[in-house]
């Protein structure tokens, strides 16, 4: 029986994460103060130091260790670094939220960097086995975070949904994965790609694990018919935890879904491009057209998200390296608009106020005009409308489409594009043609506002020079292509 | 290039650059500071625009003052610009436009000053950026970027129903663009390129022509507008403040006729020609139908707004009988009637902010207490109704000159815009202008202050040269004309 160490060199980040968050909760138990403000920049300061040692330990050739369960590359790096910068931006936005709210515990900024570490395992994983744990890690957290304003029977009811329907949706995983293994004998993503390539896996048995593992990698998305939980959920939970669910773990789903789809189940691209084309159509039509009934901001980005999935959907079913690079980049730019327009929101709402109706934003171009053109720039973005940088997310997306030959799918995302559009142009006439109903002066940290301007500055800014995000996540996806 | 620099990077973006400028100058305590900086921001836009011409090689019908870098290398998209004898003249009447409309909303506009100078100056720079960009990809986010303001135009400084015209006009131009949006990839995953030129030489099986031409007409034909997808014209002029219908007149609707020369006709000659008849056919029920609806409208903006969609028919009659007189007859309208109805747009914001009516039968007898308006607004009616020694006349004439040619009843047809023009703006100017005094309000009316009289007189002196002599318009268009009809002539068919 010989031993020998395992490369710790691609697990670091997480090593260093885990380190940190043990020390945090110590720290959070002897300080003696209400406001945190202790708790809250040593996480912010493990979120930066984890960030420089994922870039430094970072190659461009992949990285296997823990007997190839774990792999480290170029798009791990890319996708974790978004993480802890979501992640931190989000925690910024939110401080002055969670105080007033009663929210203000150590348990917060915990649970956020145990759903860090929860991506950053999914992020990185090689097996399913390790997927399947990241996941959990992730969800459980989200579940808690979700149930965290003890009091509110919004907040509960929305919690539980969350976690009986996120449990079914796990299990649904597992039973696609477990047929998976069933039919090539090894939870390995390499191992599982070798078989399936052999012929010697049962095309049956595989084709309907793969129908269970889409079905539950749809519900982790929010794609529709699997969206159910989405509204309510962002809905009831409050607003930072909603911005949390919204923003980060989507790059991790994102990471998730491409191990899997294009990873290990590569050769049948044609049976998960087939039910994923259905479940992007859906998830653009029921997205768009349900989010123009909304009158709770909330409620409507939450359909609006939908509708985005479905437009990665469409990049991820094109099954070329050109299409997974433009989901990326979509997926990237997709977080950042949810935290500028989660962060508004929550810069907006005061002490008994949430604002997170869309009446509340009526005339905010009149109270502040600054924050009318960041809002307005990330509705723009999100509608897709150049010079932002959702129109080259939508563009690389539907350009990856066209050049896999689904002109169809093509035609039919720009027809929901353009209803979509009503709805977000609804928010900018509301705050540029309506006179305000409140003029209470925005409140806010200066930290909070000066981040958030740079939020909507970026949707601009990618817009017009979008070439080195772009470049860099054309990299990540032929390095992680190298894994295979 | 001139004098080492990238002129036509300078007309986009230097009013662009001055319109944030005028934007950072904060809320209404500062309105002055806002109006000192946008007019000569303005007029500085124009005055850089001016080499163009100046230093234009008439003979040439390639692109001239190119500009090329590489933008995102990923799509092997440039920001590639470049103008030619089509875009020359368009490019200076925007130019024009601008400080006229700063000129216009002085006084008149007296909430968020700085956002409404700032919007039109923004967007004078993204228009220019639409007729020299050469690059499809830098075309098409020209094109949408100009949406937000013109948007956000109609939306704030517009009339009781603007949040209904502001949506419709966005959502109404959106869908075609979009529709373009796919052709232009389809055109790329095609030649590897986003390059127009490369597209004027990429081979095209029918099939694939008439459905780029189908696509490029729902983008171009909402924009003209064309009939049947001009409903939302009326209600966007009707609603916009009068600056805002100025430029939407003359300069917006001529994006829809330069995006037929410049994509649809050269891309796609085939489908152009097997679809000519069908566009001709459009064009005439706009230029009798709509010249019919203008006739009996009670509103002046919407009277205006219908004689423009009659107008723009002419425009895309010239285009689609592919003769070089037909052609130069369409250029020559389109910057002719960006003076003429952008001269009587502003007319009727003269008289709207006195009287704060657009209802033609609150008026009568104007010309008792106004003369000098009365003698401006006369000249832009008989420019409108295409009087010869105006501007309107020429485009007319030529465009009418080449149906001819082409066809006797197609040139009847087209001719008759020459008595129904003539019918609604002349019967309009009488119940306005003529008469006896009819009410109070026209009785308190006072005339023309300096700074109206210097904008009109502006306009006037651009309808009358153009109509006297048009010759350096027709010319500097000329070569350009030839080299487009003859891709037209060549097919792509393999």
């Amino acid at each position: 029986m010989n031993f020998s160490m395992p490369d710790l060199t691609p697990a670091l980040p997480e090593i260093v994460l885990l380190g940190a968050l043990a020390a945090i909760m110590i720290i959070d138990l002897m300080v003696d103060d209400p406001k945190k403000s202790v708790t809250y920049l040593l996480t912010q300061a493990s979120l930066l130091v984890c960030a420089i040692v994922t870039v430094y330990s970072s190659g461009s050739v992949p990285m296997h260790t823990f007997d190839n369960m774990y792999v480290a590359d170029t798009m791990t790096s890319v996708l974790k670094v978004g993480s802890y910068i979501s992640v931190a931006m989000l925690l910024s936005y939110s401080r002055g939220y969670i105080e007033s709210r009663g929210l203000c515990r150590g348990e917060f900024y915990t649970l956020s960097l145990f759903a860090v570490l929860g991506m950053m395992v999914m992020i990185s994983a090689n097996n399913f086995l390790t997927l399947y744990l990241g996941l959990e890690l992730m969800s459980l957290s989200l579940y808690a975070m979700v149930a965290l304003q003890r009091d509110s029977h919004v907040a509960t009811e929305a919690a539980m949904k969350y976690f009986v329907l996120g449990a079914l949706a796990s299990g649904i995983l597992l039973y696609g994965m477990s047929m998976l293994y069933g039919a090539t004998g090894s939870l390995d993503i390499g191992r599982v790609l070798e078989a399936i390539k052999s012929g010697q896996a049962n095309t049956n048995v595989l084709v309907f694990g793969v129908v269970f593992v889409v079905a539950g990698l749809g519900f982790k998305l929010g794609a529709v018919p699997f969206h159910m939980w989405i509204p309510d959920v962002y809905h009831g939970a409050p607003t930072p935890v909603t911005l949390f669910i919204g923003s980060a773990p989507k790059l991790a789903a994102f990471a998730f879904v491409l191990r899997i789809l294009s990873g290990g189940l590569q050769p049948l691209v044609h049976d998960w491009s087939q039910m994923l084309s259905i479940l992007a159509v859906l998830s653009m039509a029921v997205g768009n057209i349900t989010a123009i009934a909304q009158t709770n901001l909330k409620r409507m980005l939450a359909y609006s998200t939908i509708s985005h999935m479905g437009f990665l959907l469409l990049g991820i079913l094109s099954g070329t390296v050109n299409g997974y690079s433009s989901a990326m980049f979509y997926v990237l730019v997709y977080a950042l608009m949810t935290l500028g327009g989660f962060g508004m929101i929550l810069l907006l709402s005061r002490e008994g106020f949430e604002a997170d109706k869309l009446d509340d934003f009526r005339g905010l171009n009149a109270r502040s005009p600054w924050n009318a053109f960041i809002m307005l720039l990330l509705m723009f973005s999100m509608a897709g409308i150049p010079p932002t940088a959702g129109f080259y997310a939508k563009f690389a997306v539907l350009q990856a489409a066209l050049n896999a030959g689904h002109l169809g799918l093509v035609i039919t995302a720009v027809i929901f594009s353009l209803i979509g559009a009503f709805y977000y142009l609804r928010i900018v006439k509301l705050m540029y043609f309506d006179s305000p109903v409140d003029n209470e002066p925005i409140s806010g940290s200066f930290d909070a506002k000066l981040i958030l301007g740079a939020n909507g500055i970026a949707m601009l800014f990618l817009g017009i020079l979008p070439q080195s995000l772009m470049t860099l996540c054309a990299l990540s996806i032929q390095s992680s292509m190298l894994g295979f | 290039m001139i004098l080492g620099l990238p002129i036509l990077s300078l007309v986009i973006w230097l009013p662009i650059l001055a319109g944030i400028i005028v934007l950072a100058t904060g809320g209404d305590k500062n309105a002055n500071l806002a109006r000192m900086i946008a007019l000569p921001g303005s007029i500085l836009g124009f005055l850089v625009a001016i080499p163009l011409y100046t230093r234009f090689n008439m003979l040439s019908s390639g692109m001239q003052f190119v500009e090329m870098v590489p933008w995102v290398e990923r799509f092997h998209v440039n920001y590639h610009l470049g103008i030619d004898g089509i875009s020359l003249w368009l490019v200076l009447l925007n130019c024009l436009t601008t400080p006229l409309v700063v000129i216009a909303g002085w006084k008149v506009i007296e909430k968020k000053v700085s956002q409404y100078m700032a919007a039109f100056l923004i967007m004078s720079g993204i228009v220019n950026g639409v007729f020299m960009a050469l690059d499809a990809l830098l075309f098409y986010v020209f094109w949408e970027a100009m949406l937000i303001p013109m948007f956000i135009i109609i939306g704030v400084w517009g009339g009781p129903n603007r949040v209904y015209a502001a949506i419709k006009f966005f959502l109404y131009t959106l869908l075609g663009s979009l529709l373009m949006l796919v052709a232009l990839i389809y055109l790329y995953n095609l030649s590897g390129s986003f390059d127009i030129l490369d597209y004027y030489r990429q081979p095209l099986t029918m099939t694939a022509q008439i459905l780029i031409f189908i696509a490029f007409f729902v983008a171009f034909a909402v924009k003209v507008p064309m009939w049947p997808v001009h409903t939302w014209l009326p209600d966007a002029h009707v609603e916009a403040p009068t600056g805002g219908s100025v430029v939407l007149a003359a300069v917006m609707l001529k994006v829809g006729a330069y995006g037929f020369l410049r994509f649809s006709l050269p891309i796609a000659p085939d489908a152009s020609h097997a679809l000519s008849g069908f566009m001709i056919t459009l064009s005439l029920i706009a230029v009798v139908y709509i010249g019919l609806v203008a006739l009996v409208q009670s509103d002046m903006k919407k009277l205006i707004a219908y004689s423009s969609i009659s107008h723009m028919g002419f425009v895309t009659l010239g285009i689609f009988i592919f003769s070089s007189i037909g052609t130069e007859g369409a250029l020559v309208q389109m910057i002719s009637h960006g003076f003429v109805s952008g001269a009587m747009f502003l007319c009727v914001g003269v008289l709207y902010d006195r009287m704060h009516s657009r209802l033609i039968s609150d008026y009568g007898g104007v010309a008792n207490r106004m003369p000098m308006f009365a003698a401006f607004f006369m000249l832009f009616s008989m420019a409108n109704s295409g009087l010869p020694g105006t501007s309107g006349f020429a485009g007319e004439f030529m465009v009418i000159l080449g149906a001819l040619k082409a066809n006797f009843w197609l040139a009847f047809l087209a001719a008759t815009t020459l008595v129904f023009g003539a019918a609604y703006t002349l019967w309009m100017y009488k119940r306005v202008i003529f008469g006896a005094v009819s009410n109070n309000h026209v009785m308190e009316l006072s005339d023309i202050n300096s700074r109206e009289f210097l904008f009109l007189a502006v306009l006037a002196i651009a309808v009358l040269g153009m109509g006297v002599y048009p010759l350096p318009f027709a010319e500097a268009m000329h070569a350009s004309v030839n080299d487009l009809l003859m891709h037209v002539a060549h097919t792509k068919l393999q």
